[in-house]
Formats: structure tokens, C-alpha cells, sequence
């Protein structure tokens, strides 16, 4: 089994947590969607899209990690993980997961986007 | 003399006892005064507990009064000793221990206790109050051994003693008999932007519950409530409210209603004993915050002296919360009704709320949530009972326009005997008087001085305001700026820190420095990295979650995600072998562009994530250093070997200085250029450190720069042979790795330091460029190619490089 449904929640398996180096951001790719894993020095793992909500876009999970936020690895906003949102003066938000772990597993939920190809 | 002094006992050694004392020494030396505390400690400040269970203070840090204090002052203190009654008929306080202290004068100051829920299973093992140090030593213990912990009340104490737990790593639900939290002080919206935000930080909730029993043997095993249903908790703090301690008073005889009753000078029923604090009950009202017993302790202390005073008339309650990240404030009237003009601005983006509440045109109450920059103004507003007004409604809700000037525009038009610090009884006068009579510049110096911030801190912009009015434009040159907003050290206090301290870990030298932020930021972590690596080049391990993308993965990343691959090509030159292996992997790996660098070397621009192992093992070349705080590139001129202008061989010396000096870390990039003559044809007068040929021998220029801000590099010295070359690019490399600021470019620091100072310490004094020169050497043992260290790491280059791909086919 790597899926189970959670209240009409869909979680996808995403590797176990000693796949991850703690304070460093890691890509995991789930149906085609890549999903930036960031597991904190306090042992919780968030994850977001692995899009940037800057307006010229790029990748987040390469960021610098500190508490709960996330230094995006090109233009430098803050984004708090527990709610996605860029913190002042910059604005916008990433589109986080929710994630749970379960005896060492990841798993991880998120809205499916569509894929126009 | 000794003989005629009055006798003053005062029951009780807390903040609201001893900060009378405070007032009455400060009046008069007539008292001759013996202080009674049960607990076995000194005074100390019991709204900062939240902070020693939080983890960011120490019991230490929170005494107000040490030993010394009580010594100094000719104080006697009892500790550990209770008092059970006072006898009138002998004017005599008696302890539990039977000990009879004569008195001329009493205070009562025995503040409160936790109330516990009168329910069954009260009395088990693992249930405590919030509120002395022993309640604290218990609940970092209890962290210790247990997990899953409730919470009994979500008001101030119950969120502080919440977060403390969290903190400590439990797993926390507040339960909470209201729909609102804090509903004694917020509103019913600041109360939910509260509760959402305490959740964000881990905090569970369960509201509107009545509990009814605490289950478990002799230890707690859960709660009872009164729908029956059950919440399991190992540990259970009750924090549903206070109640004032007046078993001495009762004890004595003394008008006890819920409070012991005083008149408005703090007068019991019994002559010539007095009460202050939260034991005491006056106009009907007892206080359970720190504000109101200064008030009382302050027309006490006068009354007590004989000072004429304004009788006590009640106080306005204001309350902050003091959890980190979370402001909350409230100050009079708080939940409006209809005869209430309510001004309100609530902001779901940046999670703010603000209003105020009218009565008649006249400021009543108001509620902060997120920003509290105004609440000391609102609640002098309060107080006053001012009117709303235009200009006051421009300042407190905004007007569109830039109101940088409004808040010294408040301090200036405070009055001296206004008081600032309320915990302390800290004038406006009195600290504007130590600003321009001692020279003080600084908060910390003001807080060391009159004790103004030092209890609650809640004073402390106020206090900023005042030393900003005071000094004008002096204040900025006398503010300190950190190197970051974590923290206010800036780098040489940081350097000197983690050298007489010994700190290794970029954790613990912002641990032990107090930063504010306490896992850093963009800015300082590498800016940590960099300084322990410079000071520890053998034992500092370098840390991969401080370092930015780029030095993290030894590659440059593009805006798309990709990265590019430059390699080492010393001096700028490259061989055929290396040509054709830098084309084949190009094709193989469908790198997007190569581009020739102003570095004169190839850059391989496209290439992804996953693929750079590979692309440098094919390459089978060192790391260019492209994306390093680093020595980049050696920029040469053909020199003497071809060029019939040359006098030096500019590519030999560029590869030398370049192979010898690689791979280790400066505070910026750092690039060189060499020239066989002085035609410059390698531009040396943009470069950190450009060298020009000569017949008899090299010149050397610092501080070039062609980049943001141009510079052109500063002749430094002439040297005859290569080997003094060498000794003398390497002595200034250390000197500026060793005092540069981590991202200062050379362009700066020569201005910064000064030439002259330069010129002194790598050129002029012969063995401090000895020492500088060992020092960069041994340094420069502990380096190695990070691309061929990755690709004999297999764990860490999985981990760093490889995306997880899962196959969660539906």
C-alpha cells in the first residue's frame, strides 16, 4: 500500500524520514508532481508545491531552513511553513501539503493540478 | 539612633512587598525592616516564570532583588519562613514556627494562590498550579517523563504555562470553560485571531469544556468532562484562576471579604497594618496583574513615610500577553456594547486588529492584536480618560501618509512625572535626567541605572522613544546595528564571543548570544558558518543547512531550477584534452548554453539537479568555484612565454596563485588578475588583489572592484621575486578573511580598514605577515575539491542531489 485516504484526503507515500538530512529540503516527485519535503531541526516535516510564489517562479526546496520558516533559495522571502504565507514586506503565498508520518514513513496530501500536456 | 528606628515587618517577599520597600527606601531611612517569604528564594519576578519555562531565561536571570540587596539595605529576610498571625495585643508577628518579631508597622503582601477546581482527583499526583518556581521546577520535570499534558483554563496564565509546555516538547490541549480565550481581557475577535495563532504554534484546544473529574490512580491519568467525555493527559496544569492569600489576615482577625479589605491608602481593618497586591481587596476589586501593585505600593510607601498622596482609586487593568510571536493587549473596556463608538481595523493579511471603544467621545478601552506598537499610549489614554480626537485619531488609526514623526511627538509632549515603567515606578523625568546628566545611550544602560524595562519589558519603546527624543540625531550613531535582526552584536563582538567562549556550532553561538530569532536567518547563519570555519579551519565542521544554495550544492542555480558547472581552468588556461571532454559531456547532459566567463573559463549553463554528479565526474576537472565565497578566477595576459611586450610570465604565476590558493573560504568572492606588463591587458585594477609585472620584478593593488559599485584597486607595494609575491597575496587574504565581514568585498574593507593599516600589517611588519601567511597555509591543508569529496559520498550526494521519485500509481 503506498496510499490511504484520510476524510476524502488523498496521502501518498513519500519516502521514509531517514531519506531526508534534517534542515535540508529534498524533492519528491508524486505522480509527476514535485513536492518540496523540508524536515526541521525539530524533527516536523512540512511540505509545499515546489513552487515558488514569487512572480518569476523557480524552486523552493533549496532554501535555508530556520524554526518553521523557509529562506527561498532565489530571491530570499521568508515564508512561514505552517501557513505558507510570505512574511512582510514581501506578499503571496506557496501552496503547502499536509503531511503526517507515520512509523518512519512520510506521507504526504495535496491537491492534485492538472496537467495540460 | 539605631534604638528610636520604627519597625516596619513585611509578609511576604514578591514583587509587590519589596517593590513597597523599594519606594519607602527610597523615601526614608526610618524604618528598621525584617521581610518574611515562604518560598526559599529571593525576590524574584513572577510574570517572567512564563520565560524560565519557556527555556529563554534561567531562575537566575529572574531574580529582582539578590541576597545582597537585603544586606545592603539592612534588610533581615526570613526565607522559607511563613507567618501565621499577627498578634495585636502584643504588636508582635508570630511565625509558624513560633518565632515573635516586634512591629511598629505592617505589610501584608502574601499575594495568591492557584485555585484548584474543587473536583474529584484534584489532590492526584502530576496536577499543579502556575505560579511560584516550584510549579515551574515541576513542570520542566514533568516534560522530562511525560508527554500528553492539559492545560485547565485559557486565560493569561493557562496560554503562558501552554506555550512553556510546547516548548518543552509536550503534547499540550488547553481546555477552556468559555468559547473565547482570555475572555476576562479580549474580545470576541481578538480571542479567535489569538486562538488560531497559538495553534499555529502547536497549542491544542478544546473549548467550552466543563471538567469534571480528574481521572488515574494516584497519578493523573486524564479528564473527566461534563459530557462525559475524555481526554488523556499524563499532566495537568490548572490555571483557572487565583485566589488572594489571606489566611494570615483571617488568622489575625483582620476584614476579610475575598481580598483582605483595605481603604484607599492601603489600610486594613487593624491598626498599623497595611496590604498591597494580590491578596488584597479594595473598592471591591482584587488585581491578579503587576501594574495595579505598583500603584498601591507606591501611595503606601508615601502614606507610610508621611509624604503627602492622592488617595488609590483603582486601577485600569491592561494586560499583554507574554508569549513570543504572539502580541495581544487590552487595557479598560473591552467588549463593546451599545453605548460604546467603536473604531476598528482588522487586517486578515497581516493578521493585525486594532479598536478602541468611546463612550461619549471619551477613550474607554481598546484591544491590540499582532502589532501593540500604540498600547502604552492607549493605555495612558485610558487612564486619563482622554477625549478622541483628530489629530489623535490620525495618529493611533493612521492617515495614508508617512507618520514617522507621530511617536516622539508623544514622548515629547509627555509629562516628567508621568511614569514610563510602571513595575518599577520609572518618570519620564528620571530617565530623560539620566540621558543628559550621565551620558547614557543606550536602553540597557537606562534599565542598569533606574531599572525602567527591567521587570516586564513591556516599557521598553517607550524608553527607546525617550532616548531617541533626548539625543536626537545623536541616537542613531549611538544605536547599535547587529548583523542581522536576530541579534544587535555585530561581527566583531560575535567573533570575540566565539573565542572566549569557545562556541563551535553555529546553534551554539546563537543559543548562548541570545539571538532572537533562534535558528537565524539568510544573513547570519553563513554569515556563523563562515566565522567558526575561519577561526577553526581544522575542527569546524562545515554545516550544509547554513551554507546558501549555491555553496551547497558546488553550483550555481539558475532561475529555473537548473544549475551551471564551471571548472578550474588555472590562470585561464585550458588544454585541448579538457576542451573535448567539457564538449562531449556538454552534448551528453544537453546543457542549454556554454558561455566563456569574464573569468576566462567555460561555463556550462542548464544543467539539471540529479545529473551534476555525474557531469563532474565525466569532466573529471576541479571545481571552479563559481558559486563560492571563494577565491574565483585568476585572470591573466598571454606574459613573457609568448607576448613580446612581456616581462613576466603572468600565466605561470596566475595558475600558481591559483592552485595554491583555491577552494578555501573568504568573507566575498574573491578574484585576482596577473599582467606581464603594465599594459594591463588582465585588468588588474578591478580586482580584489591585481598584480602587474615589472622588469625587476611584481606591483601589487588591493580593492578593485568592477562590479555594483566600481573601484579602482589601490597600489600597495613592489615586490622583487615570486616567493615575496606569494607571502604577501597570502598575508592579505588572511587578514582580509580574519577582519573582513562576512559578504564585505575587499572593495569595501580597504576602505573600511584603511590602506595604511593593510600596508602595516602584510607588507611593513615582516613577522606578523610570517604569522598571517602560517596561518592562511594551515588553513589551506584542510581543503578539498567539493566535487570529488561528493562523489565518494554516496549517502549525502543521494540525499542532496536525487529527487525521491514515488510511483503512487491510482
Amino acid at each position: 500500500m503506498n496510499m490511504e485516504k484520510e476524510n476524502s484526503l488523498q496521502f501518498y507515500a513519500a519516502g521514509s524520514v531517514d531519506e531526508f538530512l534534517l534542515q535540508i529540503g529534498r524533492v519528491v516527485e508524486i505522480n509527476g508532481q514535485e513536492i518540496a519535503v523540508f524536515p526541521l531541526s525539530d524533527g516536523r516535516i512540512f511540505a509545499a508545491l515546489n513552487q515558488s510564489p514569487h512572480p518569476k517562479g523557480g524552486p523552493l526546496a533549496e532554501g535555508i531552513l530556520s524554526g518553521h520558516y523557509l529562506y527561498d533559495p532565489l530571491y530570499d522571502w521568508k515564508i512561514d511553513l505552517t501557513t505558507g504565507l510570505v512574511q512582510a514586506p514581501d506578499t503571496g503565498q506557496a501552496s503547502m501539503c499536509r503531511v503526517k508520518v507515520e512509523n518512519g514513513q512520510v506521507w504526504i496530501a495535496f491537491e492534485q493540478q492538472l496537467q495540460m500536456t | 539612633m539605631n534604638a528610636a528606628k520604627e519597625k516596619l515587618v513585611v509578609i511576604g517577599n514578591g514583587m509587590a512587598g519589596i517593590s513597597t520597600v523599594e519606594q519607602i527606601l527610597k523615601l526614608t531611612t526610618k524604618f528598621d525592616i525584617t521581610v518574611f517569604g515562604s518560598e526559599p528564594h529571593p525576590n524574584y519576578n513572577r510574570i517572567m516564570l512564563s520565560y524560565v519555562l519557556e527555556g529563554s531565561k534561567t531562575i537566575d536571570d529572574i531574580v529582582l532583588n539578590d541576597l545582597h540587596w537585603y544586606e545592603d539595605n539592612g534588610i533581615k529576610l526570613h526565607m522559607g519562613t511563613a507567618v501565621s498571625r499577627i498578634d495585636e495585643q502584643s504588636k508582635e508577628v508570630v511565625t509558624e514556627q513560633g518565632m515573635r518579631v516586634p512591629y511598629d508597622k505592617v505589610l501584608i503582601a502574601t499575594g495568591s494562590n492557584s485555585f484548584i477546581l474543587p473536583i474529584p482527583g484534584s489532590d492526584k499526583e502530576g496536577v499543579v498550579g502556575f505560579r511560584d518556581i516550584a510549579d515551574c521546577n515541576q513542570m520542566l520535570e514533568a516534560a522530562k517523563s511525560y508527554r500528553k499534558a492539559a492545560v485547565i483554563g485559557g486565560g493569561l496564565l493557562g496560554l503562558e504555562a501552554a506555550k512553556g509546555l510546547v516548548q518543552l516538547g509536550m503534547d499540550v490541549t488547553v481546555v477552556h470553560l468559555m468559547e473565547d480565550l482570555m475572555e476576562r481581557q479580549l474580545d470576541h475577535q481578538a480571542a479567535s485571531m489569538l486562538k488560531a495563532e497559538l495553534e499555529r504554534q502547536g497549542i491544542k484546544f478544546k473549548m467550552g469544556a466543563q471538567t469534571s473529574e480528574l481521572l488515574g490512580d494516584a497519578r493523573v491519568s486524564g479528564l473527566r468532562f461534563a459530557d462525559d467525555t475524555v481526554l488523556e493527559a499524563e499532566f495537568v496544569v490548572m490555571a483557572v484562576g487565583i485566589k488572594p492569600n489571606v489566611a494570615v489576615a483571617r488568622e489575625s482577625g483582620i476584614t476579610v471579604n475575598r481580598g483582605i479589605v483595605v481603604n484607599d491608602y492601603m489600610q486594613t481593618s487593624m491598626e498599623g497594618v497595611y496590604s498591597v497586591g494580590e491578596c488584597t481587596e479594595h473598592r471591591g476589586t482584587c488585581y491578579g496583574l503587576v501594574a495595579p501593585l505598583f500603584e498601591q505600593g507606591s501611595i503606601l510607601a508615601k502614606h507610610i513615610c508621611g509624604v503627602d498622596t492622592a488617595p488609590y482609586e483603582g486601577s485600569v487593568m491592561s494586560t499583554k500577553l507574554k508569549i513570543s510571536g504572539v502580541d495581544v493587549f487590552s487595557t479598560g473596556a473591552f467588549i463593546d456594547g451599545p453605548e460604546h463608538t467603536v473604531i476598528s481595523n482588522k487586517d486578515d493579511w497581516k493578521r493585525t486588529y486594532k479598536k478602541i471603544l468611546l463612550q461619549d467621545g471619551i477613550i474607554v478601552g481598546a484591544v491590540l492584536f499582532g502589532d501593540i506598537d500604540d498600547a502604552n499610549e492607549l493605555q495612558k489614554l485610558v487612564k486619563n480618560k482622554a477625549e478622541m480626537t483628530d489629530e489623535l485619531y490620525a495618529s493611533l488609526m493612521g492617515t495614508g501618509c508617512c507618520g514617522g514623526g507621530k511617536k516622539t511627538a508623544a514622548v515629547e509632549t509627555m509629562p516628567d512625572e508621568e511614569i514610563v515603567c510602571g513595575c518599577n515606578g520609572v518618570t519620564k523625568g528620571t530617565i530623560v535626567d539620566v540621558i543628559t546628566n550621565q551620558g547614557l545611550t543606550t536602553v540597557d544602560e537606562i534599565k542598569a541605572c533606574t531599572g525602567a524595562t527591567r521587570s516586564c519589558g513591556g516599557c521598553k519603546p517607550v524608553v527607546e522613544q525617550i532616548l531617541q527624543y533626548v539625543l536626537g540625531d545623536g541616537f542613531t550613531a549611538a544605536t547599535k546595528q547587529g548583523i542581522c535582526g536576530c541579534t544587535t552584536l555585530s561581527r566583531d563582538e560575535i567573533v570575540a564571543e566565539i573565542q572566549e567562549k569557545g562556541l563551535q556550532t553555529t546553534k551554539e553561538v546563537m543559543n548562548v548570544l541570545g539571538w532572537s530569532q533562534p535558528e537565524g536567518c539568510s544573513k547570519c547563519r553563513p554569515a556563523l558558518n563562515y566565522y567558526l570555519g575561519m577561526l577553526y579551519p581544522d575542527t569546524h565542521e562545515d554545516e550544509k543547512p547554513s551554507r546558501f544554495v549555491n555553496e551547497r550544492m558546488a553550483a550555481n542555480i539558475q532561475k529555473d531550477g537548473t544549475y551551471t558547472v564551471v571548472p578550474r581552468m588555472y590562470g585561464g588556461v585550458t588544454t585541448p584534452e579538457e576542451l573535448k571532454r567539457i564538449a562531449d559531456v556538454s552534448l551528453k547532459y544537453d546543457v542549454k548554453v556554454v558561455k566563456v566567463t569574464g573569468g576566462q573559463r567555460l561555463d556550462l549553463i542548464g544543467v539539471k539537479k540529479e545529473d551534476l554528479p555525474k557531469v563532474w565526474e565525466e569532466l573529471d576537472m576541479p571545481s571552479g568555484y563559481a558559486y563560492a565565497k571563494s577565491l574565483r578566477t585568476v585572470k591573466t595576459c598571454v606574459g613573457s612565454q609568448f607576448c613580446r611586450f612581456g616581462t613576466q610570465d603572468s600565466m605561470g604565476m596566475g595558475a600558481i596563485l591559483e592552485r595554491k590558493f583555491e577552494r578555501l573560504d573568504f568573507p566575498a568572492k574573491f578574484k585576482m588578475a596577473v599582467n606581464g606588463c603594465p599594459r594591463n591587458c588582465a585588468e588588474s585594477c578591478t580586482k580584489d588583489i591585481g598584480i602587474v609585472g615589472n622588469d625587476g620584478g611584481w606591483e601589487i593593488f588591493v580593492g578593485g572592484n568592477g562590479g555594483i559599485k566600481a573601484r579602482l584597486a589601490d597600489p600597495l607595494c613592489k615586490v622583487k621575486t615570486d616567493d615575496e609575491l606569494i607571502e604577501i597575496v597570502g598575508a592579505i587574504m588572511q587578514y582580509y578573511r580574519e577582519s573582513g565581514n562576512y559578504l564585505e568585498r575587499t572593495s569595501e574593507w580597504v576602505e573600511r580598514i584603511g590602506l595604511d593599516a593593510i600596508k602595516a600589517n602584510v607588507v611593513d611588519d615582516h613577522e606578523n605577515r610570517k604569522a598571517l601567511m602560517e596561518r592562511i597555509e594551515f588553513a589551506l591543508q584542510q581543503v578539498e575539491d567539493p566535487w570529488k569529496k561528493m562523489l565518494n559520498d554516496t549517502e549525502h550526494r543521494e540525499k542532496l542531489y536525487n529527487r525521491l521519485e514515488m510511483s503512487n500509481q491510482l
